[in-house]
């Protein structure tokens, strides 16, 4: 008898032990389900399996007119609504050969500063709690509301704010807007410190953090990963660099880079980031300059025949927009190429041969948005 | 480590391929090429240290409802200049098109959304299965997809 179950234990072990993670599990902060394939505790290697929340965005948008695609736009990374309206929105005016006012770049630029910040605050939260540290969730949280508290005040909405608009934004921002913007500035300047104080310099944080889900920098170029995951790896990828778009081009900032390429890397990437985004929003919140909110625009856009591609940095990564227009109000085939979809398979190559509890480190330290993924 | 000219790039290419032809007028440098060359010049594209286009940004298909536009984005990390390589596949019903699975790993994924989306078979592809959708469902963003349901023709 003992014999036989002795026998059977080692018959087992030869064969590969599969886990679905997900399609619901806390740590993928969304509907993904991964199958891993285990040996032990060690992870053999992953599929991504994906598809969940599939909304057809693409197709929904050559049914839809220019205006409304900045809506469905929200809904894909829904923590960087601003930068994916603007995405659209530029392409519009790039194709128009519009000339936006310089108010509308300031604003724009601040705002998509804000919107990284509340991002990257999220993501702090999130990762803290992945790894087992609740109290950043309440830190974080605390100090996104006081930007999510700006965005509702000039906007009206709190996360899917839709505010720009092909030509300009909806309608100039609230007179609290800077005064607001400033005494964040100057509260989360004090705060940031205690974020590296609870979670940086954690001992039990380093150790799970350093070393783990290594990625060279010619595997971050080969799979496309690209934001503050890539630049953990060294890859320089940074398009407010690259080909600046609104202000970038006016204001002093660097780009964070580390070659280490580990957890702790793409960790400390966002935390410096969060340092030059402050930067940026304290040179821009002063000099807005006055003017229109918006250029004038027809209210039918029809963008003339052809193709435009126009690229972006969101809080993750590279948002590129490819239109082909065939001169109709609606696009003839619009193509998002989203920063998390390429970010997510790049998971088996970098999670291969660490522990399942390192995966969970790993993934929250790619920052996946799932519907980003899905469209 | 400068960036090339279009008209450098265009050089370069035709010495690759000789068969490119070079649309004028367009936002970005563009190359379109028959399918056959596809993995040949890609290849060439990413080793040839004088382009180093190493960075595949994107992939996807155009139906243009009498062929299939394939469109791909490349970046040269170094040398930060872009380009547009297009392939057009005439025969909609069995199009396909060679696998760059093994060039760029991150089109491995952005092929299998170009066979779930458009019903485009890549050859030599490591592992071509529906990205989002079920295995019985059309191909939505073909132009002739009808879904009685849960569409609505205006």
């Amino acid at each position: 008898m003992t014999e036989e179950i002795i026998k059977d234990v080692i018959v087992g072990e030869n064969e590969d032990y599969i886990i679905n993670m997900g399609p619901q599990h806390p740590s993928t902060h969304g509907v993904l389900r991964l199958e891993v394939c285990l040996k032990g505790e060690t992870v053999k290697y992953l599929i991504p399996h994906i598809g969940y929340i599939h909304r057809g965005i693409e197709k929904m948008c050559e049914a839809n007119t220019y205006q409304q695609i900045i809506h469905l736009t929200d809904r894909m990374d829904y923590l960087s609504a601003h930068m994916n309206n603007e995405a659209v929105c530029m392409i519009v005016e790039e194709a128009m050969q519009v000339e936006v006012p310089e108010r509308v770049k300031y604003i724009r630029t601040i705002l998509d500063e804000l919107n990284r910040l509340a991002s990257h605050q999220l993501w702090w939260c999130a990762f803290g709690m992945d790894l087992g540290a609740l109290t950043t969730f309440f830190y974080g949280l605390r100090d996104r509301e006081m930007i999510l508290d700006i965005f509702e005040e000039s906007f009206g909405s709190r996360l899917l704010h839709s505010y720009n608009t092909p030509g300009g934004l909806m309608w100039d921002v609230h007179p609290n807007f800077q005064n607001r913007i400033k005494e964040f500035i100057k509260y989360f300047r004090k705060k940031l410190p205690e974020y590296n104080q609870l979670l940086t310099g954690n001992v039990i944080f380093q150790e799970r953090a350093k070393g783990i889900g290594l990625m060279s920098k010619e595997t971050a170029i080969a799979y496309g990963v690209t934001g503050p995951s890539g630049r953990g790896s060294g890859f320089a990828c940074d398009v407010r660099k690259i080909a600046p778009y609104g202000a970038y081009d006016k204001v002093q900032f660097n780009e964070i880079l580390r070659t280490e390429g580990d957890v702790f890397a793409r960790y400390e990437v966002r935390m410096d980031e969060m340092v030059e985004s402050l930067s940026i929003l304290e040179q821009l919140v002063d000099n807005i300059p006055a003017g229109d909110f918006t250029a004038k625009m027809k209210p039918i856009i029809k963008l003339p025949a052809g193709e435009y591609f126009k690229r972006v940095e969101t809080a993750r990564g590279e948002l590129a927009v490819y239109v082909v227009s065939d001169g109709n109000k609606n696009p003839y085939r619009m193509k998002f190429r989203t920063p998390n979809f390429s970010n997510l398979f790049v998971m088996n190559e970098i999670a291969s041969g660490y522990k399942i509890a390192d995966l969970i480190a790993i993934s929250g330290s790619l920052d996946l948005v799932i519907p980003d993924i899905d469209r | 480590m400068t960036m090339l000219s279009r008209d450098e790039l265009k050089d370069i290419i035709t010495g690759f391929v000789p068969e490119a032809e070079f649309p004028e007028g367009t936002q970005l440098p563009e190359v379109v090429i028959p399918a056959a060359k596809l993995t040949e010049l890609m290849e060439k594209l990413k080793s040839d240290s004088k382009t180093s286009f190493n960075y595949l940004i994107s992939h996807t298909a155009v139906d243009f409802s009498t062929h299939f536009t394939l469109v791909y984005h490349l970046e040269s990390v170094e040398k930060r200049h872009l380009l547009v390589v297009k392939v057009k596949l005439e025969d909609r019903e069995n199009a396909s098109v060679d696998s760059l699975a093994a060039i760029f790993p991150t089109c491995n994924y952005f092929e299998r959304e170009v066979f779930d989306l458009f019903g485009i078979r890549y050859n030599n592809h490591p592992n071509l299965k529906r990205l989002f959708l079920e295995d019985d469902y059309g191909y939505p963003l073909r132009k002739d997809f009808r879904d009685e349901v849960n569409m609505i023709e205006r």
